[in-house]
């Protein structure tokens, strides 16, 4: 039997930043993709957002999300260019913590509207932490070539950079 | 390098269909993965595993969950399946399970379930098997097992080698 959790790409932002982490001419050979993300951005904010934007789509996106903060629970729901999310850390947290996420994208090249599972934690020895499990969807026929992943600050929803070695690794997972 | 992550079976549907099976599982992994990707064509279900065709009382879940406006926890015991996924409706969903330990004769079997359907609850579950018998086949069905998966559906179970 060949291995099938294979390694497509990676990236790790350099010095300078990056502004989003991109995914480009996916091969549809898959069966399903899964992208390991470890994330930091600019925000001043210690918990703040990654999401991403199939074939750079910003609309007929939605989700519903579970979130537990260490003292609390809550649920909320999206329907907007950035429904398809999870928590990452931010400048304003601990020094040298990274927020963790895993996006899976199940039969991303059929011709069925897109399910997406999303799963992240930020986790910073401090108040602030969140983890979150999302049910996404993206709700489009086209099979998924790319995938653009973008950062916002969590309170203001304003564009931030990655920070120096945030990184993500796009995996294909075939069934045969 | 082992292979570590190795597909056992898929199928997708060309029908409406309550169960899939999957049958004469070798006991060759450390653990099992099943990956669900469709929707309900019947109604409102749980997405849920029964083992070696067992259909009693003998699984047990717990699980949290947010529907888009509230989060909450549950717990269902003495049921006739172990449940991965809170509520599939038509909408297209996925879930992921992790069977551990599956071929060993000696426990009770725990699996976990996450649950991903955006038209009804973002969920996280985790069920209990009260068997110590090896796992050998996957059946699964939505609720009680008279709603229909819809046709594209499909499920792919892997095997998971520690080394």
């Amino acid at each position: 039997m060949p291995d099938t959790f294979i390694k497509i790409a990676s990236v790790t932002v350099g010095s300078g930043g990056a502004s989003s982490i991109d995914f480009t001419s996916i091969p549809s050979t898959y069966t399903d993709l899964c992208v390991k993300l470890s994330i930091r951005n600019t925000s001043t904010e210690s918990t703040n957002q990654i999401y991403v934007q199939p074939n750079s789509a910003t609309t007929n996106l939605s989700s519903r999300i579970l979130v537990g903060t260490g003292s609390a629970t809550a649920s909320a729901s999206y329907t907007s260019d950035s429904s398809i999310w999870g928590y990452c850390c931010g400048n304003g947290s601990t020094s040298n913590t990274f927020g963790n996420s895993e996006f899976y994208f199940p039969n991303y090249a059929g011709s069925t509207n897109k399910s997406i599972s999303v799963d992240s934690v930020n986790e910073t020895n401090a108040t602030d932490a969140r983890q979150s499990l999302l049910a996404g969807l993206w709700s489009s026929t086209t099979a998924i070539s790319s995938l653009k992943f973008l950062t916002i600050e969590n309170s203001t929803g304003n564009s931030k950079n990655f920070v120096q070695y945030s990184t993500a690794t796009l995996y294909g997972i075939k069934n045969s | 390098m082992p292979s570590t992550y190795t597909p056992i079976a898929t199928t997708t549907l060309g029908s409406a269909t309550p169960t899939v099976t999957f049958s004469s599982i070798s006991g060759t992994y450390t653990d099992l993965i099943l990956v669900f990707t469709g929707s309900n064509a019947t109604s409102n279900n749980g997405l849920r595993l029964r083992f070696n065709s067992d259909s009693g009382t003998n699984y047990s879940s717990t699980y949290v969950y947010g529907n888009g406006s509230s989060a909450a926890s549950s717990v269902g015991a003495n049921t006739t399946g172990g449940q991965i996924a809170v509520d599939i409706n038509s909408t297209q969903a996925t879930s992921i399970a992790h069977i551990m330990n599956y071929s060993n004769t000696t426990t009770y079997k725990t699996f976990l379930g996450r649950g991903s359907s955006s038209g009804t609850y973002a969920d996280a579950n985790v069920s209990l098997w009260r068997n110590t018998a090896a796992i050998t086949s996957v059946t699964v069905l939505l609720g009680g097992g008279t709603s229909n998966f819809s046709v594209g559906s499909t499920f792919t179970l892997y095997g998971v080698k520690s080394a």
